[in-house]
């Protein structure tokens, strides 16, 4: 992995103020017990020193790369590390999936040493994912080498705006930015893959899926990219999710690009996949496969992304390979727990797009299916319920699931499974009687599906951590 | 333009009714989940005994020659742009059918464009299709959208409260020929200013409440089904039994405990 070439200069006095202020409130802050203070200490310092994000961009001696898109940030962050890690690089991450500007000066100031230096900086690299909306914003500031762009799906319209703004802020960052960043781009996604049309000379790596048997019988309804930038509807030789697939236009003649890393057959089962990849072209091209302990084709996607990443950086096939094999799930992303004899898997679902491939997830397993699903609406996982009728919760109709809903909204959810014919068993808005009542119906031995919302996650993930014995997230994800 | 019937298994011993609903550019207008208000309409229809014909028409499709209900929903700036004119060529059927009493539902962006115009944010004239008496204009960068949850108060008897989240950043104005769907009691309504939420022309009704609607407003989700069958059966037409909605109710009760804590009460002395 080559060196990026950028001058670097320690800290002012007030900037370094601002770093120790900023970790001594997130000291405070645990001592409370308040949120693992992944955001609080950022908050500080970030007030007290504006110019701390371009501080910390410009350590790194081997750059900086951003993860962004609607889904599959914090666990594309997190193999990516994993893959710079097993390289040689140590990463700079904000592994708690804190993902503002706030969350970048608390990964920053978590780091530093006293002079307000990150340690060994020359071996590092910075890896961070950035939420959708703020990419614009922090782009030009955090000045990246690689940008790796996942996905686009409505999520949150209450927060984020039209999805369509979404996508002109990116469009907008990338014609801005002073040196363009080596894109790596979803082939699969037309608003993603058109963004190589702001590459303005950088390099491309796509990656995407050529397989046709994980394709969907029939398209999904959470469909967000259907229409062309000339204004013709899109036409798919084959869907993988959403608006996600072998896509061209029939009219301007845009079209899907050959993937540069491309996923050739992805054999899925009930607790991981085997991808079969095949990477670069011609005479230059590999393939290997690597075995991914993470479920369903949203996590193969996340992978592929990660691992087109790592090859734009110039790791090889073999390390890359490895560390995905390795790397287990990221925060509340597909964790596992041993709760009262029974398996607990903990995934988070946030969006109808989500939400659909955690679907798929669980009606790959064997029955009997138990899920506790958990439905919150705080700022944070959008305080607009209604995503919920935009996910297909129909295809748990049939299989015989045992369904307990809860949350601040679990009437909500209640009344969706209902009308979609697989009505729960007992609604249960408090945390921890129904993580109670949810065991109870799981044979012992047998596996408990929790799907969750953000804040809902956060929330059941320390009731699970606590009943299983394992430590409070910041402790798990140092 | 695609005709799906369903058939439904029977809940009374009555010989099978029907209706027919047709849904308007369900592929473009599809943005805030409004396609619960469908999924809602089947299966309360089901339990009514009553069987849905639905007929989903999209950009260039012709409206069928008769329909006893219509429903719209809501989409992005973009995607009204895609609709408007298409749209607006069906504004003298729809109009006709709206005075022959078919039952509609427009919601937020649907609802925008079933008035006579809308000026979108970048200060595009849109057409509309005329409906409802309303005009609606974005009043652009710096002016905030209008977004949070919502309690009001149906204009129609036997409606009751309703609750919903809007997400729009138009503000809609009444014309002298339109009359208020339902009054604000928290959030901001058609436009934020004089408490009126909503357009109703006979059985259409135009709103911004989503959530989706017609999921946890089981009374109106009633009323529709009753117009409906009102328009296909004629005057004489039976009313609707009266069954029970308990998800449906206990969802209604916990958005109404949300809104009253999150949203702006409507003060309607102001
Ligand atoms: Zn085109």
């Amino acid at each position: 992995m080559s060196t990026a070439t950028q001058q670097s200069s320690p800290p002012s006095p007030r900037e370094r103020l601002a770093l120790l202020l900023g970790r001594a409130s997130r000291a405070i802050a645990r001592r409370l017990g308040r949120s693992g203070g992944t955001a609080i200490p950022g908050l500080v310092a970030g007030a007290l020193a504006p110019s701390l994000i371009e501080r910390l961009a410009l350590q790194p001696g081997h750059g900086v790369a951003t993860v962004t898109g609607t889904n599959g940030k914090t666990t594309t962050t997190h193999l990516l590390a994993a893959i710079l890690r097993a390289g040689g690089v140590d990463p700079l991450t904000n592994p708690s999936g804190s993902n503002l500007e706030r969350g970048l000066i608390a990964a920053y100031s978590g780091s530093v040493d006293g002079r307000g230096l990150v340690p060994r900086a020359d071996a590092r690299a910075g890896v961070f994912e950035v939420d959708e909306a703020a990419l614009a914003r922090l782009m030009p500031r955090l000045r990246p080498r690689l940008a790796v762009f996942l996905n686009l799906f409505r999520d949150q319209l209450d927060r984020y705006g039209e999805v369509d703004s979404v996508a002109e802020g990116w469009a907008r960052a990338l014609e801005e930015v002073q040196t363009p960043p080596t894109l790596v781009l979803n082939a699969d996604d037309p608003s993603i893959a058109q963004l190589a049309e702001h590459a303005r000379g950088a390099r491309v790596v796509t990656f995407g899926v050529d397989d046709d048997a994980v394709a969907l019988t029939h398209a999904d309804h959470a469909s967000d990219a259907r229409f062309c930038g000339c204004g013709s509807r899109f036409t798919y030789e084959a869907i993988y999710m959403g608006h996600v697939g072998r896509w061209h236009c029939p009219t301007c003649g845009r079209t899907r690009p050959v993937p540069d890393v491309s996923a050739r057959r992805i054999e899925l089962r009930e607790d991981g996949s085997t991808v079969h990849v095949a990477i670069g072209h011609g005479a230059e091209q590999q393939t290997f496969q690597f075995e991914l302990p993470l479920a369903g084709l949203y996590s193969a996607y996340n992978a592929l992304a990660a691992a087109a990443a790592a090859y734009a950086l110039g790791l090889d096939v073999v390390t890359i390979a490895s560390a995905l094999a390795e790397a287990g799930p990221a925060f509340g992303r597909q964790e596992r727990f041993e709760v009262a004899g029974r398996r607990v898997r903990l995934l988070l679902a946030k969006n109808p797009a989500g939400l659909n491939e955690v679907l798929r997830v669980l009606t790959v397993a064997a029955p009997p299916l138990t899920v506790l699903a958990m439905l919150n609406d705080g700022v944070q996982d959008g305080q607009d319920v209604s995503w919920i009728y935009d996910a297909d919760l129909e295809m748990l109709a049939g299989t015989g699931a045992t369904i307990v809903c809860s949350g601040d909204r679990a009437d909500d959810l209640a009344l969706r499974f209902s009308l979609a014919g697989c009505p729960p068993v007992s609604v249960i808005p408090q945390t921890e009687r129904a993580l109670d009542a949810a065991l109870a119906r799981t044979p012992p031995g047998g596996r408990l599906d929790v799907v969750a919302t953000y804040t809902a996650m956060m929330d059941v993930r320390s009731a699970l951590a606590r009943r299983a014995g394992v430590g409070a997230y910041w402790e798990a994800s140092k | 333009m695609t005709n799906d019937e369903q058939a439904q298994p029977s809940s009374t011993q009555h010989a099978r009714r029907s209706i027919r609903v047709v849904t308007l550019y369900d592929d473009v207008m599809n943005v805030y989940a409004d396609r619960g208000n469908v999924i809602a309409l089947r299966a309360r229809a089901a339990e009514h005994g009553v069987d849905v014909e639905v007929t989903s028409v999209s950009l260039g499709d012709p409206l069928p020659d008769d329909t006893d209900l219509v429903l719209i929903g809501g989409g992005q700036d973009r995607e009204q742009r895609r609709i408007a004119e298409d749209l607006a060529a069906h504004g003298p059927r729809l109009r006709a059918w709206a005075d022959e009493n078919v039952a509609m539902l427009a919601i937020c962006g649907g609802y925008q464009l079933f008035g006579q115009s809308y000026r979108d944010g970048t200060g595009a004239e849109l057409p509309g299709a005329g409906v409802f008496d309303v005009t609606t204009v974005a009043p652009g960068p710096g002016w905030a959208r209008c977004i949070g949850d919502v309690i009001a108060t149906a204009v129609v008897p036997g409606v009751g409260e309703l609750a919903g989240f809007e997400n729009h950043g138009g503000r809609t104005y009444l014309g002298p020929g339109a009359r208020p769907f339902a009054m604000v009691d928290y959030g901001y309504g058609n436009n934020g200013d004089d408490g009126t939420e909503g357009a109703q022309r006979n059985e259409a009704i135009g709103t911004y409440l989503h959530g989706s609607l017609l999921p946890k407003n089981p009374a109106l989700l009633d009323h529709l089904i009753a117009a409906a069958l009102r328009h296909r059966e004629g005057p004489d037409s039976e009313p609707l039994a009266s069954i029970g909605a308990p998800y449906a109710e206990r969802a209604h009760a916990a958005a109404v405990q949300v809104a009253k804590r999150r949203s702006r009460r409507w003060s309607r002395t102001s």
